[in-house]
């Protein structure tokens, strides 16, 4: 071997070494990068939900007494009034759509989990549940107007509860069809070893070891539900009074901050922001004790979409 | 029961298109005044394409990295709170987004993002016109808060069914962490990743109450966005706007109709999405689900 080879190959082998620590160093700083990258993320996601409950708080604290809570709203433009009949209202129209939506949901799911297997049938049903699930929530409204509000000839608590529970079939069906499955199977032939017919495993064995799940479902579509506004004003429409029957118009908490926030006076926009706080306060209350909840018997809620 | 629902909005749908046939899509007229009518609209999906761009170029790499700093970087420690505040923001209903952003967010935008861009680079077409914080941008930016949650909760189960042995070569080899996310990890998810962000796609397109709030509500061909800072109106938010006040027979059905053409325009997204998504969990031997 002659000496220039040699001190040719030297050189090389310095320039690849060199090469690497180079990519090296540049891979860390990407790296390093990146990492701040997405703490930063986590940064910007957390400040709107802080600002969001400091500002709900701070300005809705302001509007609660007594007469807020119980009272019907005044005049536009006049201080005082309440949202009393909104408050009701929500009540009425949620638990109305619930007691629609989830004995459908549920026996949607149960019929998904226990009876159908696996044709062609089914599997439309599950895939066809999964896209209601992402329809907008006006289009259900739309629903609502055309096939109840036309047909009875007015803005009703029936087409509001109508429209509230298409949105909550398919997310009380899935979370049914989900909890079932994972009841083991040793429960179910437990039951069949003993003879028992299938409806009735089904119902005293399966169902009731998977009621917690799926009342938890219930729950988490309940708090989806109580924050819609689209689907409402097409179908309660809104009032200023107290309930008067299910063929007539109510008032619901998410169109009564709708209504109050458009208004230009500041009495009335406060009044929006104590609106909001009751509504936060239902929601936040009902999904965070469920998380606990869940966490605590050790089953998953998934975040519904 | 989606037949149902098609067939619900198909049949109010139908005296509108009957009406102005395919000029009700390409149309830009809005007019309801008895005599007078002309429906159109073009303004509107523009409207609710660009809002939806918008919140979707925000949003997506935001709910990544998100996702990446819960699977990738943080100690289960703090990953298990994240994750929970993350899913509390989608617990918040629409309209208190909406409340929010009108009273507060619109100003922190309009003072710290818009002002700069229009005193410095209004030679851009895009920001060429004084800001006023109900817009478009504005629109764009909140419903990208609000589809935050969903992408970024999707994401963050897609990264978790990626098999440890992945990421297990790429560290031997010697990669760093983010050599080992692009090599090893963004290949594999990348469908998954892909299906949760039109997911995101799906809900901020159909999205109304809060876009009503703080889009700015034009109307007819001055709804047509000529810069970022341009009122403008949305399909969704069109229809919670007029629903109440339509006019005529025909005004609700047009409304009816704007409904049909977004219906149509989230189930495309949503089956596409679905499918991707299903697809990604099938395709990973040992995944979960």
């Amino acid at each position: 071997m002659s000496e220039n080879t040699e001190k040719q190959e030297r050189f090389h082998r310095r320039e690849v070494q060199r090469a690497m620590v180079k990519n090296a160093r540049k891979a860390k700083i990407i790296d390093k990068i990146v990492s701040i990258f997405a703490i930063a993320c986590v940064i910007l996601a957390v400040i709107p939900l802080t600002s969001i409950l400091i500002e709900v708080i701070k300005n809705g604290i302001a509007a609660f007494n007594w007469d807020f809570i119980t009272g019907r709203p005044s005049a536009i433009g006049r201080a005082g009034g309440g949202i009393g009949p909104a408050i009701q209202g929500t009540l009425i129209v949620v638990g109305l759509a619930t007691m629609i939506g989830a004995p459908i949901g549920i026996l949607t799911g149960i019929y998904l989990s226990e009876f159908a297997g696996n044709g062609p049938f089914p599997n439309g049903v599950r895939f066809f549940n999964e896209v209601m699930t992402g329809l907008p929530s006006v289009v259900m409204g739309i629903v609502g107007y055309i096939l109840i509000v036309l047909t009875l000839g007015s803005f009703s608590v029936w087409a509001g509860a109508f429209s509230l529970s298409l949105i909550m079939i398919p997310i009380v069906s899935r979370v049914t069809e989900e909890t079932i499955k994972i009841i083991p199977n040793s429960i179910r032939e437990a039951g069949h070893a003993l003879g028992i017919p299938k409806w009735k495993i089904t119902l005293f064995i399966t169902f009731k070891s998977a009621i917690s799940g799926i009342l938890t479902g219930v729950v988490l579509s309940i708090a989806r539900i109580a924050g819609e506004t689209a689907p409402l004003i097409m179908t309660i429409l809104g009032t200023s009074l107290f309930f008067t029957g299910f063929n007539s118009p109510v008032d619901a908490l998410p169109l009564r901050i709708w209504r109050l926030s458009s208004q230009p006076y500041e009495s009335a926009q406060t009044q929006a922001w104590g609106a909001a706080l009751f509504l936060i306060m239902l929601v936040l209350v009902l999904s965070v004790a469920l998380r606990l909840l869940a966490q605590r018997r050790g089953f998953a809620v998934k975040a519904e979409i | 029961m989606l037949i149902l629902v098609a067939f619900a909005v198909g049949e109010g749908a139908l005296p509108i298109f009957s009406q102005e046939g395919f000029q009700f899509i390409t149309g830009t007229d809005w007019n309801a005044v008895y005599g007078r009518e002309s429906f159109g609209a073009l303004p509107y999906i523009i409207g609710t394409l660009l809002s939806s761009a918008i919140a979707m170029a925000i949003g997506v790499p935001i709910s990544l990295g998100i996702a990446i700093f819960v699977t990738e970087m943080a100690p289960h420690r703090i990953s298990t709170p994240l994750s929970f505040v993350v899913e509390l923001l989608a617990a918040v209903p629409s309209i208190i987004y909406g409340l929010w952003a009108l009273f507060v967010f619109r100003f922190w935008i309009r003072d710290l993002i818009e002002r700069p861009l229009y005193e410095h680079l209004s030679w851009i077409p895009f920001f060429d016109k004084t800001p006023f914080g109900l817009d478009i941008f504005t629109a764009g930016i909140v419903l990208s808060i609000m589809i935050i949650p969903i992408i970024s909760s999707i994401t963050r189960e897609i990264l978790r069914v990626v098999p440890n042995s992945q990421r297990e070569a790429a560290y031997s080899l010697g990669a760093t962490r983010w050599g080992t996310l692009r090599t090893a990890v963004f290949p594999y998810a990348r469908s998954g990743i892909l299906g949760a962000s039109f997911l995101g796609l799906g809900r901020a397109i159909g999205e109304t109450i809060l876009v009503t709030m703080i889009i700015g509500n034009a109307i007819g061909p001055a709804a047509i966005p000529t810069t970022l800072f341009s009122q403008g109106q949305s399909l969704a938010s069109l229809i919670a706007n007029e629903f109440n006040e339509a006019a005529s027979d025909l005004h609700l059905s047009a409304l009816i109709g704007l409904g049909a053409i977004l219906l149509l325009l989230s189930m495309v997204i949503n089956i596409g999405a679905r499918l991707m998504v299903s697809r990604m969990v099938k395709a990973v031997p040992g995944g979960r689900e």
